[in-house]
């Protein structure tokens, strides 16, 4: 408890220093970097504490900016509305990816789940009105009411923290609960589970579909921070990155998203926006290929780290 | 109370259960014995619903059972335990068998309410642990308890599911004399307020715990009978007694 | 719509199908027999179809530009296999689909590296790059005809190799039972080494030879990959033959369906909403088809395993 009100303490006085050091840039990555967690935490409570290793997550998430994104360039643009719906949309294409993909096991679920998702893809990017390939612009953020105007990137930030606080404090209790318990248990012995009285099946596909939910909201804040909604939040790379900032984070850990993506987002804009003066003379191109230096810290942490992913959450071989 | 009717099921092309029929009576202890390799785990599997029947019916309690799947017969009455030690090895031993309570009481799609707070589950979860001989490690994990207290958990999480019929796979595998005697002591317990399915091939467990003792071998039943009937009996000392009693 | 148009649409499918099937045999194959799934498949075919284009501009011939790429990409495959992916046999799987992700992405970033950003071109070989009469009067590119030619006979090859030869044995030995294949004296890691480098020497002849027609460029890869993803869960996870049937029928039902639905749609629906529905419906059509597999046959189709 106190570690949370730590960081959210310091989360909190964040961008009022920036705005003191006018520095606002800061504050926008950083409600970016917030997004993410939300995104990189409803994928950790599927993968990390479900054991699902589910690599259509992208979905989810894009499938919840695109909703926003549609609804505003319709002119439904309370956040009372759209969002909700986001999340809605999100939890159904997730009961319905997860009804057809739960009944598979292994290799084919974690391909499964990759198709289905890069279908979605690829209806949302057929959907030329909506912007197609070039993606979606939004006029404007959502509306909220109450007098916040969502298009001051300080309310904005605020909003998103407290947001984040709430998924983390759910996500808490989630894994506190009875049906938390039960997730854990079908991770750690899957078949004694469904012996001892649990159907299986609709623990997980509810869990797949909570986490989907999430992701929808994620997304529906990701298509407000920069008021544009790009088809490749729905490509598997994009599923890909979600669960480096899980592994990176941390699997199965509460606060495992929100590290993750604090790390890998600040990484990249590191490595992107300040030239290491001893690097550019070894590789001046350098800056143009941080995906190999991601690549190269992801196998590194997989390999290296035996008991990182493999310890993190036991599971058990799916044949 | 259970009844097999031509329980059949082959995997590709070896038939592992052939045509079995079997009766288990109410109250009774009953034993299962045969060869390595006759089926018996197969069958086991067929009964609780984890594997698929091919050909046949299986009824309990007059109802068919045949398609139901595994979690609603353990709703329905039946539990089994497993030959290979099948248990939640990271939780503790309060832990497993507070999760076995849990699943038999109340739904368990509550999302916000602290598990923990739920003490009549833990109680009870304690009083099983206490029948099976675990009531000194209730906070150890499962994974770090000698081999015959896992098997005794083994059984405590079956019995956790409060069933009528209990099917027991090989409880006593790889025990010795001393945790042998004391699960023969558990089951002698267990058979006071519920029904006993035992695979064993302690054949002293066997004889002295068994009401009726039925012989598969090779997927068939080949005799059902009590036990001194069963010990006597040509065939099946020909094919499975003579090998044990030699021994 | 004509019957000649039809044909043409169903060599394109058997063609891209031949394609996809070099693809996802070798995927297929470590799948099953190494339990592995490998995400950086489609790099080796994007490597492969990389080779290509500059072994041909080296060399000057399409020809000896073939055969170059296929060694380089095999060797290459190799490296990897026994540097990298022989550490992740075994390993549960969201470890090993991170570590050939991780793969994908150092890929990417090296052919960027070292062939720059923008695609690259590569021509088909002289004398086969205008079309043939087929009977029916269709016209039909050679070099179209040229990639079913070798689709054929690579699948006959491989047909005969597994299932006939003493090496086809010994894989599916090893598939089958690996503890029982070592005890009898297999040597496990060649065999699997040598699984995988035949497997990239098939990724790289189907980029070799799609190149001319696709794009070559970074992440044409991962495309295909997902193709290959659902072939596999069409046809069955180990099964060749299951890879055979699923790539034919995805090649078809992909080809045929952004052919035709578009056509199909504008004869009964209002004109904008058929240019808009017919791309979408088609572009999903081959999940829809995986999904229906999936729905009576969970297994896939042909699986190799019980």
């Amino acid at each position: 408890m106190t570690r949370a009100l730590l960081v959210f303490g310091v989360l909190a006085i964040f961008p009022l220093t920036m705005q003191a050091m006018d520095s606002l840039f800061y504050v926008s990555l950083a409600s970016r970097i917030l997004i993410y967690a939300i995104a990189a935490t409803s994928l950790n409570l599927v993968l990390g504490y479900g054991g699902m290793v589910s690599f259509g997550h992208a979905a989810f998430f894009g499938a919840g900016a695109f909703v926003v994104g549609i609804l505003a360039v319709e002119g439904v643009r309370s956040a009372w509305i759209a969002w909700p719906v986001a999340m809605a949309v999100a939890a159904l294409a997730a009961l319905v990816i997860g009804a057809m993909s739960l009944r598979t096991r292994g290799v084919y679920f974690i391909m499964i789940t990759l198709a289905f998702a890069q279908m979605m893809y690829y209806i949302f990017v057929s959907l030329k009105t909506y912007g197609g390939d070039d993606g979606l612009s939004m006029p404007a953020r959502s509306t909220l009411g109450m007098g916040a105007n969502l298009r001051n990137d300080l309310a904005w930030y605020y909003l998103v923290l407290a947001i984040l606080a709430a998924v983390l404090y759910g996500l808490h209790r989630l894994t506190r609960s009875r049906f938390g318990r039960v997730i854990d248990a079908i991770r750690e012995n899957e078949a004694r589970a469904e012996a001892i009285g649990f159907p299986v099946f609709r623990y997980k596909l509810a869990c797949f579909v909570i986490a989907g939910a999430v992701g929808g909201l994620a997304g529906a804040l990701i298509a407000n921070q920069s008021n544009y909604v790009s088809p490749s939040l729905l490509h598997w790379i994009q599923s890909g990155t979600l669960m480096i900032m899980v592994i990176l984070g941390g699997v199965g850990t509460l606060w495992g998203g929100l590290i993750g993506a604090a790390v890998l987002l600040g990484l990249e804009h590191l490595i992107a926006d300040y030239r290491i003066g001893w690097l550019a003379a070894l590789a001046p191109n350098y800056q143009d290929h941080a995906g190999l230096a991601v690549g190269a810290v992801l196998l590194a942490i997989v390999l290296v780290a035996p008991e990182g992913i493999a310890g993190l959450f036991r599971r058990r071989r799916h044949a | 109370m259970l009844e097999l009717r031509g329980v059949s099921k082959r995997f590709g092309g070896v038939v592992a259960t052939d045509d079995v029929t079997l009766d288990v009576v109410r109250g009774e202890v009953h034993a299962l014995i045969g060869p390595n390799g006759a089926g018996k785990t197969t069958l086991i599997g067929q009964i609780s619903g984890v594997l698929p029947t091919d050909m046949g019916r299986i009824v309990f309690n007059n109802a068919d059972i045949t398609r139901l799947s595994a979690h609603a017969r353990v709703h329905a009455g039946l539990a089994r335990s497993y030959q290979i030690t099948s248990i939640f090895r990271r939780f503790s031993v309060l832990d497993n068998l507070a999760l076995a309570v849990q699943a038999r009481s109340g739904s368990s799609f509550s999302f916000w309410h602290p598990l923990a707070s739920e003490s009549p589950l833990f109680d009870e979860a304690r009083s099983i642990a206490a029948e099976i001989g675990l009531a000194d490690k209730l906070d150890a994990s499962a994974a770090t308890l000698a081999h015959g207290e896992q098997r005794a958990l083994e059984v405590g999480l079956a019995l956790a599911t409060r069933p009528q019929l209990v099917l027991l796979d090989e409880p006593m595998a790889g025990m010795g004399p001393e945790e042998s005697n004391r699960i023969i002591a558990l089951m002698e317990k267990m058979r006071e307020r519920l029904t006993i399915l035992l695979v064993e091939h302690d054949m002293d467990a066997v004889f002295r715990l068994a009401t009726r003792i039925s012989v598969l071998v090779n997927g068939r039943i080949i005799a059902t009978g009590a036990p001194q009937a069963i010990r006597a009996d040509p065939e099946v000392r020909k094919a499975y007694l003579g090998e044990e009693l030699a021994a | 719509m004509s019957v000649i148009l039809f044909l043409e649409q169903a060599l394109n499918g058997v063609q891209f199908g031949l394609m996809l099937f070099l693809l996802a045999a070798g995927l297929t194959l470590v799948f099953g027999i190494m339990d592995m799934i490998n995400l950086a498949h489609g790099s080796l075919y994007m490597i492969g179809a990389y080779f290509m284009a500059s072994f041909v501009q080296m060399t000057g011939s399409f020809w000896l530009g073939l055969p170059l790429a296929l060694i380089a990409t095999a060797v290459l495959g190799a490296a990897l296999e026994m540097s990298l992916l022989r550490r992740l046999y075994g390993r549960d799987h969201l470890t090993q689909v991170l570590a050939t992700f991780a793969v994908i992405l150092i890929a990417n970033e090296a052919v960027r590296i070292a062939w720059g950003s923008q695609p690259i071109m590569l021509n088909p070989p002289a004398g086969l790059t205008g079309p043939v009469a087929l009977p029916g009067g269709l016209q039909y590119a050679s070099y179209r005809l040229l990639i079913i030619a070798v689709g054929l006979a690579v699948a006959l090859a491989l047909y005969l190799t597994v299932t006939k030869t003493k090496v086809g044995m010994l894989v599916r030995a090893g598939a089958s039972n690996r503890e029982m294949a070592t005890a009898m004296g297999v040597d496990i890691k060649r065999l699997f080494t040598a699984v995988f480098a035949v497997g990239a020497a098939l990724c790289a002849l189907a980029g070799a030879m799609l190149g001319p027609i696709l794009a070559v460029q970074v992440g044409m890869g991962e495309n295909i990959l997902i193709l290959a993803f659902v072939v596999i869960v069409i046809g069955g996870i180990g099964s060749i033959r299951g890879a055979f049937v699923g790539s034919l029928l995805v090649g078809i039902v992909d080809t045929g369906g952004r052919a035709f639905l578009p056509m199909l749609f504008s004869a009964f629906l209002p004109p904008q909403l058929a240019s808009a529905a017919g791309p979408a419906v088609a572009s999903v059509l081959i999940y829809v088809l995986m999904a229906g597999v999936l729905y009576f046959r969970p297994q896939g189709l042909f699986p190799a395993r019980g």
